[in-house]
């Protein structure tokens, strides 16, 4: 009681200039573990926004959701460039990323602050699990998909210089996975690249390189579907999303540049166990009303 | 055949590349000249984040923040290049649209603009309320 009361007090009296270079480092260090870890900026903006600095959750929201497109809008750019985005399963699936987005970002107006908190927090650890589980290469040749012939969704990418082909299975079942990540994404404001890549992946049986950078690409348009309803709403505050977009976005491409030399696997280790406890923060202060 | 087909695909890409890129570099630049003036101007008030009021933003629609842009006030130009970053990927679609229709996809003309719609109903603002 008395520890939240202070920290209410240290918020009320920060003036605008220290709390834009506080969250400006936050997001640096955000967007920089964040793409180091593959678990992207957002998962860690809104905790450090709720928890650190008492923001409110919905403010915290909006400000993140913007930063996505900012991040995943400058590396898709590469991306799409080196021919490994699949533009027309992208396209395909933004029809159930948009639609589920909007929904999510609706659900979040209706819905108790307390339940978003505890399911971001639930969504955080499934996510920080995810980045520290072997992946499985689930590829195929199997052409026998009618979905993906019919939408034309088989395709090719350029693997350590030789152009090698895929086929795309399950098209309905991944068309429902990016309708619930699109719903989350919207709901939550992250990108929710975890649930988006499983889609792809698991489900579709993409390579990894197509599936993480087509996620990617789509990720610009989902988060900006929301965005629009969180503009309206009024949660998009110029003061918190600026500095959260230009930190999230240069610590981002800053880790972008390490993750090709550094090694990540106990870095993705202790971040897990980092980001599962302030999942844990965030599910305990939404039980216990404090959101 | 297929090798045009290759061709066209391959420029597609380039060009939505380079849309992106720009996107991003424009506006951030004009949400990073707005939050020099913003500081300036407020730099030493007290912050109100603590609690959500729907009314605390004023600049919420497209229209409001173009009206308000010309005046030069800080915040009205971090919300003009928040909104131009919200654009980026819209506009990503709609250059995927004309390429597709280009190429005589016409399948992905109609998936393109089922994305488009979605999003502009969005961008009417009935999903707010």
């Amino acid at each position: 009681m008395v520890k939240s009361q202070l920290k209410w007090f240290i918020f009320a009296a920060m003036s605008v200039l220290i709390f834009t270079i506080i969250v400006l480092l936050g997001a640096f260090l955000a967007g920089f573990l964040g793409s180091l870890t593959g678990l992207g900026g957002g998962v860690i903006i809104i905790p450090l926004l709720t928890l650190g600095l008492g923001v409110d959750i919905h403010y915290a929201i909006g400000a993140s959701i913007i930063s996505v497109i900012a991040t995943s809008t400058g590396s898709a750019a590469a991306y799409v460039k080196e021919g490994l985005t699949n533009m027309r399963i992208g396209m395909f699936l933004e029809i159930a990323t948009t639609v589920g987005a909007i929904l999510g970002a609706v659900i979040a107006v209706y819905l108790n602050a307390a339940y978003v908190a505890v399911i971001f927090g639930c969504i955080l650890i499934f996510s920080s699990m995810m980045t520290l589980k072997k992946k499985v290469d689930h590829t195929t040749l199997d052409y026998s998909s009618k979905g993906a012939k019919f939408f034309k969704l088989n395709g090719s990418y350029p693997n350590q210089g030789v152009e090698t082909p895929y086929a795309v299975k399950n098209v309905a079942g991944g068309f429902f996975m990016m309708l619930f990540a699109g719903t989350l994404s919207g709901l939550l404001g992250i990108g929710s690249g975890a649930l988006k890549v499983i889609a792809m992946d698991n489900i579709m049986r993409l390579p990894f390189k197509v599936s993480t950078t087509t996620s990617n690409f789509m990720m610009g348009v989902t988060a900006a579907a929301s965005a629009v309803v969180y503009l309206h709403r009024g949660q998009i505050d110029p003061g918190i999303a600026m500095p959260v977009c230009i930190g999230v976005l240069i610590g981002a491409t800053v880790g972008a540049k390490v993750l090709v030399k550094a090694k990540t696997d106990k870095l993705k280790m202790v971040f897990a166990v980092v980001v599962t406890i302030l999942a844990i923060q965030m599910i305990y202060k939404g039980l216990s009303g404090g959101f | 055949m297929e090798q045009t087909k290759n061709i066209t695909d391959k420029d597609i890409q380039s060009l939505v590349g380079n849309l992106l890129r720009v996107g991003v570099y424009i506006s951030m630049a004009i949400v990073i000249l707005g939050g020099v003036i913003y500081l300036f101007d407020h730099g030493s008030e007290k912050i109100d984040y603590a609690v959500f009021d729907i009314d605390k933003v004023s600049l919420k629609t497209v229209a409001a923040i173009f009206e308000e842009v010309i005046t030069f006030k800080g915040v009205a130009i971090v919300q003009f290049g928040l909104l131009m970053l919200i654009f980026t990927p819209i506009a990503r679609v709609i250059m995927a649209v004309v390429s597709f229709f280009i190429e005589k996809d016409y399948l992905y003309v109609l998936i393109g603009l089922i994305v488009l719609s979605i999003i502009m109903a969005s961008l009417s603002g009935g999903f707010a309320h």
